[in-house]
């Protein structure tokens, strides 16, 4: 059974709809990549998703519950977090208290898991009684990645992680990805600029063209299209 | 004088706490706090005078009343609009000021009232004449202070109002409910409101337009602190205070508001994100 | 005897409306076209109140002047001294926010207060300036229809010429800073000059607007008017008649004029214990009705027209 399930989810912010029929499915421990074009809706998607763009046709289902248009709020107390892509840290608050925010739903002791978080980010460790506003772009991403794993959640939504960081720090990106789904078993659905990583470490990709799927297949299919490979992936 | 602007900095330190917080969370100069104070002093002269509470005793259910006034308005009012540019909550809470400004002319009537009857004889310490009303209000005003730091530094809820006047959508992310943040806030800033007309009234006098009077200057003091900082409100409260009351020794004592603002404007030219910097 | 005085009344109460329309239609110049938030109304009107008063009175020895010129120069002062008052805050303060602006103003419109009420040599303090002449006396028309007509006359001018600019080039500019200041400026707009011009005639209509309540009463002083009461006023005539419409704003000024009115009819039925109380329930009252408009009618009676382009 599918763990994210959107169906022909239509909508948008204002009177234009951004998403046009828009549908995937995530499984249990899968990474999917959502590629596209800038403006076909990807990051809106996500937002919809948490309740932050409004949906009036179609649906979206979690573990089988309809979140559909949820309140955001409620929407984390199913197990979903999600990294925004900007502005995704408290700028005035320490890092510490970045990650208490986190597990703001949590009533149990959460020591355990911001070591496992500090355990994934040593960076953090060190910095973490530094406002989060004066870190780097990278400190900010490994951050903003640490808050969402404060609930545990049994899926990870990431809005272009890799966004404004240098070379090194994108691979180390993707590397962070795989071992969260791996050793974590968080499944990840992320939206990447970075098509051709992505999608290596993809189980499932899809091209998103005008708030519509474009092309659906394994990561690998979608590299070996020479249709997408074209269009999307540089060459 | 340094007395004096020690007095009137606490009182106006504890309603730019609330404007600056109100500021931080729903993104709106809030024209009724001013009003607030009056209502919240009111509230104690009732209970003082019909009930023949002491002062203190009045206090807490002039917070209590007033805080669900607030939360009140807020329910019926400014939640709806808040969907709408920040500009229509200004008007409103403009509207808000002036309706219960009427209200309260309506209960109580336009005169003046005291709230404390009788004349206070003053310490002398180091030659200065203070009265206890004096350390009441500056020690009562720096205990709230304390209790407000440690409220949003080591409480879950603090640290979420925090997270709140930060970035609301990532707080709903992180599955902060804003509704009820918003609450606590009013209920914060109302609290603080309270207390400090109650300060105001046993400071002077009451009548209706007393929170009105203050409220440019705890405008100015919240603008000097750097609008939405809560530590800014207190160090700008604090100047604006003794500011205004040192003032008086070359300036007529009726241009005393004057001096808040030109403070304060010369504030907004120069640095409008406050003295305290960081973001605006 | 009864009609006669029921004419009487409606001549005064259309010059009082007529007063606030000037006053409506200055405002709207600000915050329907500009986006400008002053609420210091009352300050640029008592300002012009004032000047006309001093310009206008026979000399005395209680406050500066009187110079006991022809009205015609009271108003032509009042216009100069409250855009001049204008010119100087709107310098200092119109590159702020609009919540910044807003609270300046207010300071403003304190600080004229407390310069009227303290400043004796000037203006006779609380004392007030009396003996303020009356327009067209020397004409054989009644005084209460002779007021009426320079009022409406003021008003008839100030729409027209607003009415000229919201139409031309100029107000398009005004209403595209108001959308989007960074795109204006991008457009090669000198932003800041239409800002200062906006706001320099809104408050010389509010000025003028003060000026012509001086000659209609014949006595002023600082107490004599509620100064956050106009201005309070003044903001739910003009959200009530639609902000950004002139038509609207005069519409407004008329209907909310005739609530107030209304609203005394109905205060006046209660007991005469309750009379102190009566004035601030009819302030009360229009407090909840502008909440009442935000609410359920945000774009007011006259909604802006978009001079037949759709918004994207």
């Amino acid at each position: 059974m599918s763990l994210l399930k959107i169906e022909e989810v239509r909508g948008g912010y204002g009177k234009a709809d951004i998403l046009n029929g828009c549908s995937l499915e995530v499984a249990h421990g899968e990474i999917a990549v959502i590629i596209g074009p800038n403006g076909a809706g990807k990051s809106t998607l996500m937002k919809a998703v948490f309740g932050l763009a409004h949906i009036h046709k179609g649906g979206i289902f979690f573990n089988g519950e309809d979140i559909t248009n949820l309140a955001t709020q409620k929407v984390v107390a199913h197990g979903l977090a999600y990294v925004p892509q900007e502005n995704n840290v408290f700028p005035t608050m320490t890092v510490e208290e970045n990650l208490e925010m986190g597990a703001f739903l949590r009533d149990d002791d959460f020591r355990e898991q911001m070591e496992r978080v500090f355990e994934l980010f040593p960076r953090l460790k060190e910095r973490r009684a530094q406002p989060a506003g004066t870190m780097s772009g990278g400190e900010r991403q490994m951050l903003a990645m640490g808050r969402a794993m404060m609930m545990e959640p049994r899926m990870l939504l990431l809005d272009e992680p890799t966004a404004g960081l240098s070379p090194k720090y994108i691979d180390q990106t993707f590397e962070l990805v795989k071992t969260v789904n791996d050793l974590l078993g968080v499944t990840i659905l992320m939206v990447e600029q970075n098509a051709r990583q992505a999608l290596e470490i993809a189980d499932k990709g899809h091209v998103l063209v005008m708030g519509r799927n474009r092309h659906d297949g394994t990561g690998r299919e979608l590299l070996d299209d020479p249709d997408v490979a074209r269009m999307f992936l540089g060459g | 004088m340094l007395v004096y602007g020690l007095v009137l900095g606490s009182i106006l330190t504890l309603g730019a706490i609330g404007v600056s917080m109100l500021f931080g969370i729903l993104r709106f100069a809030h024209f009724a706090h001013g009003d607030m104070m009056t209502f919240g002093a009111y509230i104690a002269l009732s209970f003082v005078t019909g009930l023949g509470f002491p002062v203190f005793g009045a206090l807490p259910f002039a917070i209590v009343v007033t805080v669900a006034l607030a939360i009140a308005i807020d329910r019926l009012v400014y939640r709806r609009l808040r969907r709408t540019q920040p500009v229509i909550l200004l008007i409103s809470s403009f509207g808000i000021a002036m309706a219960l400004r009427a209200l309260i002319q309506m209960i109580w009537g336009p005169g003046n009232h005291a709230l404390q009857k009788g004349i206070q004889i003053p310490y002398r310490v180091l030659g200065v004449a203070i009265k206890p009303d004096h350390i009441t209000i500056v020690v009562g005003a720096a205990v709230l202070v304390v209790a407000l730091h440690l409220f949003l530094h080591r409480t879950k809820l603090g640290k979420a109002m925090r997270a709140m006047a930060d970035n609301p959508d990532l707080a709903a992310i992180t599955g902060i409910d804003n509704e009820r943040v918003i609450a606590w806030t009013w209920g914060i800033g109302a609290s603080l409101a309270a207390t400090a007309g109650v300060f105001l009234a046993l400071d002077t006098h009451l009548n209706p337009m007393t929170g009105w009077h203050v409220l440019l200057m705890v405008f100015a003091a919240t603008i000097l602190g750097g609008i939405g900082k809560v530590y800014g409100a207190i160090l700008g409260g604090l100047v604006i205070g003794v500011a205004v009351e040192m003032s008086t020794l070359m300036i007529e004592p009726a241009y005393k508001p004057a001096v808040a603002f030109a403070i304060m404007v010369a504030m907004l030219v120069a640095r409008p994100q406050g003295l305290l910097g960081g973001r605006a | 005897m009864e009609w006669a005085g029921l004419i009487n009344y409606g001549v005064f109460m259309l010059t009082l409306a007529g007063i606030y329309a000037v006053m409506t239609l200055g405002l709207n110049l600000q915050w329907g076209f500009t986006g400008q938030f002053n609420i210091g109304i009352a300050g640029f009107f008592a300002a012009g109140a004032y000047a006309s008063a001093i310009l206008t009175t026979p000399p005395s020895a209680d406050h500066l002047g009187g110079f006991d010129m022809p009205i015609a120069v009271g108003l032509l002062g009042a216009v100069l001294v409250s855009g001049v008052l204008a010119l100087l805050v709107g310098l200092v303060t119109l590159n702020l926010r609009t919540d910044y602006l807003a609270i300046a103003t207010i300071g403003i419109a304190e600080i004229v207060r407390l310069f009227l009420k303290n400043e004796d040599w000037l203006t006779n303090g609380v004392r007030g300036v009396a003996e303020i002449p009356k327009a067209l006396s020397t004409t054989p028309l009644d005084p209460a229809l002779a007021d009426l007509l320079v009022v409406l006359a003021a008003l008839a001018v100030v729409y027209g010429l607003l009415e000229r600019g919201r139409r031309s080039p100029w107000g398009r500019v005004l209403r595209a800073i108001r959308e989007s200041e960074p795109g204006t400026q991008a457009s090669g707009k000198n932003v800041f000059a239409f800002r200062i011009q906006a706001f320099v005639l809104g408050s010389m209509a509010m000025g003028l607007s003060g000026a012509l309540y001086a000659h209609f009463t014949g006595f002023i002083s600082p107490e004599a008017f509620d100064p956050e009461f106009i201005t309070f006023l003044v903001w739910v005539m003009l959200i009530a008649g639609g902000s950004a419409n002139n038509r609207g704003a005069v519409l407004g000024a008329m209907a909310i004029w005739a609530v107030w009115a209304g609203t005394e009819f109905l205060t006046g039925k209660l007991p005469a214990e309750f009379t102190t109380q009566a004035g601030a329930l009819r302030i009360f009252l229009i407090g909840v009705l502008v909440q009442g408009i935000l609410l359920w009618r945000p774009e007011g009676l006259l909604p802006e027209r978009q001079d037949g382009k759709k918004r994207g």
